[in-house]
């Protein structure tokens, strides 16, 4: 029986299914709370150093990403243990660094959208900050934030560079512990295209294709989903302030709006 | 007096966000510390020469940074008519239920995985282009452009569109006001209103295209020369990343692809920078 199932792609799905879910354990609790800063917290004069840093953080290739987690693997094998090599841990840290701008831009910016009366009326019932941001602004919000992070998800299950370069190999069983290697369903696409022996292995190849698609488009259906019903919640919130609804009529485009309310609150 | 809670999760809240704005800088340094020793020793003209031959020690990474260079222009050369295309018809033209559903199939188009481009592509585009030169195995410059212009136009598409509906109403109104047809609105109304917002959204799809790895590793051949024709193999520098996985820690071509990191690292600092000049800042917002 357990024969049977190391030899199909059942330890690639589970490889990767491990892989998301750690890597984004990392990302959510910094992501979010970068974000969080980002829009309430910090001050104009460091916020440009912020921004430049995330910018060039999201604009970095994958395979950047990769080889600064094989850099560190390599580092920390030099200099700390002899039994550090690439393994699933190291994957997970780069891909949490991977998405994390993805986590840290939807949060800031689902915060700084907000209507000015969201904002303010906590503040002015007495709420303290914190309390205004945990209990008021992020519940407010929370479909949009979510939405951000799913896609981030979506991400980690794509990303072949990213896992390539720090430990994923071809057949090694599902990873019994953090520093172990594993496998992982992009990586075994990518092998099974350039070094297959068989019809079967290329089926194969095939199904692990359409599993790797269906679970990337179910991720990117929902988080559009979540995202559609969060501007549509805006939209129908913030109707209740008359100049607001004589805008809407004029321009009944919610993105549009969006971005004219961003404009006006800054 | 602020309640202590208010004071740590502030901190928190900062600590994380030097953490996460410290990952670009760690990336640079790690960088810089593995190539390190090359700057010091001299060594570091003898890379970008064109010869790559760990045998004969020689290293030149030219001929990656020439094909990563022509593989993102042709891909871009590509892309860039159909994303124009695409994106008119998205925003210009009378709003039917044909551009919407045009603008959910290209927003779905970001949503599928790189790998699975080039696993396609391997099967239906390469047996065609082997065809078409009737020499080769069809995996050449061509096919990794054809297939990375399919990778970078959902980029192009939804940016242009983005600055398309950008356009003052007021300008679209007085152009039909004028008796304009909506493609004579296109050339001579919008396209040169938003010409910045098309060069940027072509950067940012340039930086795709040159960042990308899988496509260029599985369909481009991976050859270590200049490619002379389209129909020639070619390796870009990230592919090289991929492709160099050295035992040797201390070796000349294990240091190579940190340099070809380096190189990789400055340009998206200078399309940053570049989009930056240009007005768009939060670039994740306008993916």
């Amino acid at each position: 029986m357990r024969k049977e199932v190391v030899d199909g792609l059942f330890p690639a799905i589970a490889g990767t299914l491990l892989l998301i879910l750690t890597s984004i354990i990392w990302a959510i609790p910094i992501g979010v709370a970068s974000g969080i800063y980002l829009a309430e917290y910090c001050n104009l004069k460091w916020k440009p150093v912020f921004n430049f840093l995330l910018d060039l953080l999201a604009g970095i290739p994958s395979i950047l990403v990769g080889l600064f987690g094989f850099a560190v693997s390599v580092f920390l094998h030099k200099h700390l243990s002899e039994h550090i090599y690439p393994c699933f841990l190291i994957s997970t840290l780069a891909l949490a660094c991977l998405v994390l701008p993805y986590i840290i831009r939807t949060t800031e910016q689902s915060l700084v959208d907000l209507p000015f009366f969201v904002k303010t009326t906590g503040l002015a019932l007495g709420a303290s900050r914190l309390q205004n941001i945990l209990l008021i602004l992020i519940p407010y919000n929370l479909s949009r934030i979510i939405s951000g992070i799913i896609l981030a998800i979506g991400r980690c299950a794509e990303d072949t560079a990213v896992i390539m370069l720090t430990g994923v190999v071809a057949m090694a069983g599902i990873p019994n512990s953090l520093l172990s290697q594993y496998e992982a369903l992009p990586f075994y696409i990518f092998y099974i295209s350039s070094d297959y022996n068989s019809q079967e292995e290329l089926m194969k190849g095939f199904g692990a294709c359409i599993i790797l698609l269906s679970i990337c488009v179910f991720l990117f259906t929902l988080s559009h989903l979540l995202k559609r019903k969060a501007a549509i919640r805006f939209a129908i919130h913030t109707l209740i302030l008359p100049e607001r609804k004589v805008m809407f009529r004029q321009n009944p485009n919610i993105e549009t709006r969006n971005k004219f309310e961003y404009q006006m609150t800054k | 007096m602020k309640p202590f809670i208010e004071k740590f999760a502030e901190k928190g809240f900062l600590f994380s966000a030097i953490l996460s704005a410290s990952i670009t800088i760690s990336i640079l340094s790690f960088m810089l510390f593995f190539s390190l020793p090359l700057f010091k020793g001299g060594e570091v003209a003898e890379f970008f020469t064109f010869g790559w031959n760990p045998y004969e020690g020689r290293f030149g990474i030219l001929p990656m940074m020439a094909g990563t260079g022509i593989i993102a222009f042709l891909a871009l050369f590509i892309a860039t008519p159909f994303g124009i295309g695409c994106s008119a018809l998205i925003s210009v033209f009378p709003k039917q239920s044909f551009g919407i559903f045009l603008r959910k199939a290209v927003e779905f188009m970001t949503g599928i995985p790189t790998v699975i481009h080039g696993f396609v592509a391997i099967f239906l585009l390469v047996p065609f282009i082997r065809e078409i030169f009737e020499k080769g195995t069809g995996i050449c410059v061509l096919s990794a452009s054809i297939m990375l212009a399919f990778l970078i136009l959902p980029t192009i598409v939804l940016f242009l569109s983005d600055a398309f509906n950008a356009v003052p109403k007021s300008y679209l109104d007085a152009a039909d006001s004028l008796g304009a047809t909506p493609v004579q609105k296109l050339i001579y109304v919008i396209i040169p209103s938003t010409w910045k917002g098309i060069i940027s959204g072509l950067v940012l799809a340039a930086g795709r295209a040159v960042g990308d790895t899988l496509i260029s590793l599985m369909i481009a051949g991976n050859a270590l020369q200049i490619p002379r024709g389209l129909d020639d193999a070619a390796r870009t520098l990230t592919a090289h990343i991929a492709l160099i996985i050295a035992s040797d820690y201390e070796s000349p071509e294990f240091k190579s692809i940190f340099i070809c990191g380096l190189i990789l690292f400055f340009f998206t600092t200078l399309i940053v920078l570049f989009l930056r000049l240009l007005g768009h800042f939060k670039i994740l917002r306008d993916r």
